[in-house]
């Protein structure tokens, strides 16, 4: 799934950040890597461009760069992986 | 582990070299680093008192900003009674880039390609944002630039501040809490700057970044190809100016190893093969050229040798699969996602965030408390780093930025809903036009009546002849000319300050983006596009909304084409004169139509003219949007008052100059050589009619006659010529002109009289010389043509070069010559009368 097609509100989490070099650097600079929560908050009334919200702040980027950004849902099984992880703790 | 020891040892300065800095009469100079939206800019304001000096960086286009902080003797630093420049670089994400506009805050970090080096570097960091703002320090830490961090807008995060004295000590760099807008903790930033110039000394962080070891052997590679830019680099002013120290075999240790050799201890550490040292300045440096250099890359002063380098080692991790970019920058993040929240654990004590905070002390403690496991910087991933499940997945948010951004998504649910939006939009884009076409008038009528006045009063007290007039119509009337503009630029900066600095022209940028890049426009080109129906020159000047070069190059060009209101009197006269007051079909009047029809054959053209300059002339692939939406904050009248200020003051020295210059020359070609009789004193028409000679037997008339062959096929004849000769002062001087050349006196107010007189002019085989078609063609004309000095000294002030004005002047020239010929031959090639 790419993030031009996750749902909106929907957490999901950075797979890959694809898309022409100095730009998918840009972002990654941002703080979208690899590994990343990120979620769809917005579609701009004319359908385009995307406001996204990741490490706490709001970007925009466009429908087409976003497709290029491979994203994965967060399953539920990861998170009770986590708990177990924090109550080890 | 040398290198981290070496890298603490650094930081003793001997009393001695601390000495011999101290006393340095030279001013050093400190560059305020940041993201965008942290308050750099209020921070250098509040810094320097707000006087900035406004110039260029060498080669691009952007602007560079130098204010002086003044430090006190005795109280800010004992011993140090100077004057520092402070320069305040463009706000970035990162110092990698890809343009040379982006190349400016490695290029003003480090001293390359001619940009004097500073001594110290102001990091300004929005503590809501921490852990994306730490990686530009990383960058800087990296790069041991000598570092005093603000930790700035810390009353957005209160009840869930970063503890500052852990930040310190994990930097290895100075911390100061600050709220630039309120003035809080700027004495103690000028404290820390003041102390960290006694010895400037790269920061000692208590981390290095754990690069995989097949990136490190990159690194190791390009290495040897870095270190010639390194000893290019200028040594900081400061530094330039004590060779005492050096002469007396001082061993200042840090400034020697700073400026006579690119190779830091921490160097030797790295070529050591030490697994998690730190790269060292040079590795820094090499990591830079991995990450930035391009095939298409639009960088300056990079050796042949190290581009070929840095592509061949790209290309050879891109065939291993390796992603080079994916593992600076994800590496970087990792750390930080590792590190930064353990700097929120502590609390921070009562009154810290007033107390900059000594990072040498407090690295120092660190060293002697615990021993080498994980304090000495040693940067692998500490123990703690335990497998986080999400990177980036955010810890309680403090209290009062959860409370701004719930009023931020509060507001934004309106102005980003699909229908209010727009409508608020709309509105506040009408009432920025409304602004400057109606509320300026006054205020523009108001500036030319005292220059009326003062001219009269000139004339009266100065005997007749040449210096009379060179004053009234040269001079008076120049400076006139470029204050005539002030109530617009100001009106229209008022509104884009408030816009900018409250968050909102991100939004508009956000909503208008689909309609703006369908037309081939950035986002923000929808202000200067809209101002330009009220005058041009406003318009350029807002263009600087814009941060590339090529966006603001495109919108300038285009924008001139814009019906601006210089244009309607010259519309209204010709329209009034030449064209039936009936209707079409009943109820649509002829001349509103005609009006209508020339804003939106304005606009297409622009447009247009857009879509080909952006495939031609300012060629340059488009760059995807990426725009950050920061939280809504109130704009503070100073901040505004101050932009404002500073745009009309550029405007006045540096476009001023160049218009009042052009207003002298043009009045010298409308009014020399004078013709023998002298002016009579006596009836309105004798004076009126000794005008119309003057001007016909002028340069101006006579130039007019010469292009009369040219323009004849547009349907002009040469009293047209003149007036365009005279338009060129601004447009609407077209009406007086042709005034003057049908002898009623030059008055614009009254021109009833030149408009009977257009309409009974007849040629010489008694048709009337200006019809319909006539009247349309010149329309044509003045619509496309950027005939109008103000705008092309605007353009000269904002591209710094002749060029783009020239370029700007011919291509609309052209633009108009072949419209209006096209539509007075097709015209009469339909039969309507020439």
């Amino acid at each position: 799934m790419t993030l031009a097609e996750a749902t909106r509100k929907v957490p999901v989490i950075v797979r890959r950040v694809g898309g022409e070099r100095a730009f998918r650097r840009r972002l990654m600079e941002l703080g979208l890597v690899p590994g990343t929560e990120v979620v769809v908050e917005k579609v701009a009334p004319l359908g385009d461009p995307l406001e996204l919200s990741l490490r706490g702040c709001r970007l925009s980027i466009r429908r087409a760069e976003a497709g290029a950004v491979d994203v994965e849902p967060i399953r539920a099984c990861d998170d009770a992986a986590d708990e177990l992880l924090l109550a080890a703790e | 582990m040398r290198a981290a020891v070496e890298a603490r040892e650094r930081t003793k300065v001997p009393p001695e070299a601390k000495r011999a800095t101290v006393t340095a009469e030279r001013r050093a100079l400190v560059a305020l680093v940041g993201n965008p939206n942290t308050g750099k800019t209020t921070l250098f304001n509040a810094l320097t008192g707000e006087r900035a000096r406004v110039g260029n960086y060498p080669g691009v286009t952007v602007e560079r900003r130098v204010g002086r902080l003044r430090l006190r003797p005795g109280r800010d630093a004992p011993a140090l009674a100077r004057e520092i420049d402070v320069l305040d670089l463009p706000g970035t994400y990162s110092l990698s880039a890809r343009s040379a506009e982006e190349q400016i805050a490695l290029a003003g970090v480090l001293g390359l390609s001619g940009h004097p080096a500073p001594d110290l570097a102001v990091v300004v960091v929005d503590a809501g944002q921490l852990l994306r703002n730490l990686y530009l320090v990383l960058q800087l830490c990296e790069l041991e630039v000598p570092l005093v961090v603000a930790l700035n807008m810390i009353d957005e995060v209160a009840g869930g501040e970063p503890d500052v004295a852990s930040l310190a000590e994990w930097l290895g760099a100075p911390v100061v809490a600050t709220n630039a807008r309120d003035g809080v903790g700027i004495e103690a930033l000028r404290r820390a700057v003041a102390e960290a110039l006694v010895a400037p000394h790269a920061p000692a962080p208590a981390f290095s970044v754990p690069y995989a070891a097949a990136l490190r052997r990159d690194v190791e590679a390009l290495r040897p190809f870095v270190l010639p830019l390194l000893s290019a680099a200028q040594p900081p002013a400061s530094a330039r100016a004590t060779p005492a120290a050096r002469d007396r075999g001082v061993p200042d240790v840090e400034s020697d190893s700073r400026v006579q050799s690119p190779v830091s201890p921490a160097e030797l550490g790295a070529q050591a093969g030490s697994e998690a040292a730190p790269v060292g300045r040079a590795g820094a440096l090499a990591l830079w050229a991995l990450g930035s250099v391009d095939r298409d890359d639009e960088l300056v002063d990079i050796d042949p040798t190290l581009r070929a380098r840095a592509l061949e080692l790209q290309a050879r991790a891109h065939a291993d699969g390796r992603d080079v970019d994916a593992e600076i920058i994800a590496t970087r993040y990792e750390l930080l996602d590792a590190e930064v929240p353990r700097l929120f654990a502590r609390t921070a004590e009562p009154g810290a965030a007033e107390q900059p905070t000594d990072a040498r002390s407090a690295a120092r403690a660190q060293t002697e408390k615990e021993d080498a496991t994980t304090a000495t910087g040693d940067a692998a991933p500490p123990a703690r780093r335990r497998s986080l499940p999400l990177l980036g997945a955010r810890q309680a948010p403090p209290p009062a930025s959860e409370k701004r951004r719930a009023l931020t998504d509060r507001i934004d649910r309106v102005v980003l809903h699909p229908v209010v939006g727009f409508v608020v939009f709309v509105a506040l884009m009408l009432l920025m036009f409304q602004a400057l076409f109606s509320w300026s008038a006054p205020l523009v009528s108001l500036i030319e009546d005292a220059f009326g006045w003062l001219g009269a009063q000139t004339r009266a007290a100065l005997p007749a002849g040449f210096v009379s007039d060179l004053l009234v119509q040269g001079v008076i009337g120049g400076v006139g000319n470029v204050l005539v503009f002030l109530p617009q630029i100001i009106l229209l900066f008022l509104f884009i300050s408030v816009l900018e600095d409250s968050g909102y022209m991100a939004r508009a940028a956000y909503l208008m983006d689909r309609v703006m890049r369908a037309l081939g426009l950035h986002g923000r080109a929808f202000v200067p596009m809209l101002s330009g129906c009220a005058c041009a020159v406003p318009a350029i000047l807002a263009t600087r909304t814009m941060e590339r070069q090529r966006d603001r190059l495109l919108t300038m060009l285009v924008v001139p084409l814009m019906t601006c209101s210089a244009r309607l009197p010259v519309y209204t006269l010709l329209i009034a004169a030449l064209f039936p007051a009936g209707a079409v079909l009943g109820f649509l009047p002829v001349q509103g139509l005609l009006m209508v029809a020339m804003y939106l054959f304005s606009t297409l053209v622009a447009l247009g003219a857009a879509a080909v300059l952006r495939r031609t002339v300012v060629k340059g692939e488009s760059v995807p949007l990426l725009l950050e939406l920061p939280p809504y904050r109130l704009p503070t009248a100073r901040s505004v008052v101050r932009q404002v200020k500073e745009r009309a003051l550029v405007f006045l020295k540096e476009a001023g100059t160049v218009i009042l210059a052009c207003t002298v020359a043009l009045w010298v070609l409308l009014s020399y050589p004078k013709p023998a009789t002298p002016e009579p004193v006596g009836p309105p028409e004798a004076v009126a009619a000794w005008q119309a000679e003057r001007l016909e037997h002028s340069i101006a008339g006579r130039l007019g006659k010469g292009i009369e062959p040219a323009i004849a096929p547009l349907g002009f004849d040469w009293k047209i010529g003149v007036g365009l000769v005279g338009a060129f002062a601004a447009r609407e001087v077209f009406v007086s002109t042709m005034g003057v050349v049908y002898g009623v006196g030059g008055d614009d107010e009254e021109v009833e009289p030149l408009r009977e007189k257009i309409k009974a002019d007849v040629r010489p085989d008694g048709q009337p010389k200006y019809t319909p078609l006539v009247g349309l063609s010149l329309m044509v004309f003045f619509a496309l043509a950027c005939q109008c000095m103000s705008t092309l000294a605007v353009v000269r002030r904002e591209t710094k070069t002749w060029k783009w004005p020239a370029f700007l002047f011919a291509y609309t020239g052209v633009l108009a010559y072949v419209a209006s010929l096209l539509v007075y031959q097709l015209g009469r090639l339909f039969g309507l009368a020439g």
